[in-house]
């Protein structure tokens, strides 16, 4: 019979460390469906579970069993992913290069029939990721939970530690900062 | 350009395109062999810094002998030294002396 993660964690505080693998195997999907939202390169991602996990292993101990292992455990990532972005920031300038041919036609479509360019085109999923890419550490962590990911100011909150009025002052600075990548983006190339 | 809906259809797009929940093949096993080497390394670093915490007490209980030794009356300081020398040397041959004549 399967065991339960409350099972599989009290058996790992107990000094079982071969009961952590299959909680491993179980959520690493999810885990690795949230780093890639942060880092483009597989081997960059690869690495951000594993300190997740390695991080998990570590704080096992705090986990108090008062919420699902899921939410403590996607806490974790996120912050890996915060703090992942934030020793990368040198690098945000010096990945942007020059719009693509695909991504220019889908924005000049879309400045002549805003309705005829869809959003299902892979140039704009690259062209979405070229911006988000540009945005600082912050901007990027709370674009991406609260307008891609559809995430509440509430548990955003609760996922990053941060406190309600910061998320929602962090939200407003990062939309303006959307706002402005975008404008010189679109200003540059097409007005 | 309207710029409201670009930002309107990026996000969209970005929605659109859920990443992909693929696990690298044997990456279990990548995590469970770092988090034992990771036990491993735990057993060296608690014996380091036991190592260390050592270093200072016994750097003290050195120092506080020092200055007992010299500061303490009738001390090494008024002995003669090359006397002392001497006899600390040839503490052996005197013993292994002393031992012959009683036999």
């Amino acid at each position: 019979m399967e065991r339960t993660d409350a099972e599989l964690i009290a058996a790992v505080l107990k000094g079982d460390t071969a009961s952590f693998e299959p909680l491993v195997g179980k959520y690493s999907p999810r885990l690795f469906a949230t780093a890639r939202r942060y880092a483009r390169r597989e081997d960059e991602v690869g690495d951000i579970v594993q300190e997740v996990w390695l991080k998990a292993y570590q704080k096992l101990a705090s986990f108090r069993g008062d919420a699902p292992f899921e939410h403590w455990l996607m806490r974790l990532a996120v912050r890996t992913c915060y703090d992942f972005l934030r020793q990368h920031q040198r690098n945000r300038e010096a990945s942007f290069s020059e719009l693509s041919q695909p991504e220019v036609d889908w924005l000049e479509r879309f400045a002549s029939q805003p309705e005829t360019a869809s959003e299902e085109a892979a140039a704009a999923r690259q062209l979405i990721q070229r911006i988000l890419e540009q945005l600082s550490p912050a901007a990027r962590l709370i674009i991406t939970l609260l307008e891609i990911e559809e995430r509440s100011v509430k548990e955003i909150a609760q996922m990053t530690g941060w406190s309600v009025p910061l998320v929602k002052v962090r939200a407003f600075r990062a939309r303006a900062e959307m706002k402005k990548i975008l404008a010189k983006t679109a200003k540059e190339k097409y007005l | 350009m309207n710029q409201a809906e670009l930002e309107r259809k990026l996000y969209a797009a970005a929605r659109a395109d859920a990443p992909s929940e693929r696990v690298p093949y044997a990456f279990e096993q990548r995590v469970m062999a770092h988090l034992r080497s990771q036990g491993m390394m735990d057993v060296w670093a608690v014996w380091g810094r036991a190592l260390w915490r050592a270093a200072a007490p016994c750097l003290a209980i050195t120092l506080l002998l020092s200055a007992w030794s010299w500061l303490a009356p009738g001390s090494a300081q008024n002995q003669d030294w090359s006397q002392a020398l001497e006899n600390t040397v040839l503490a052996a041959a005197d013993q292994d002396a002393t031992v012959e004549t009683l036999w």
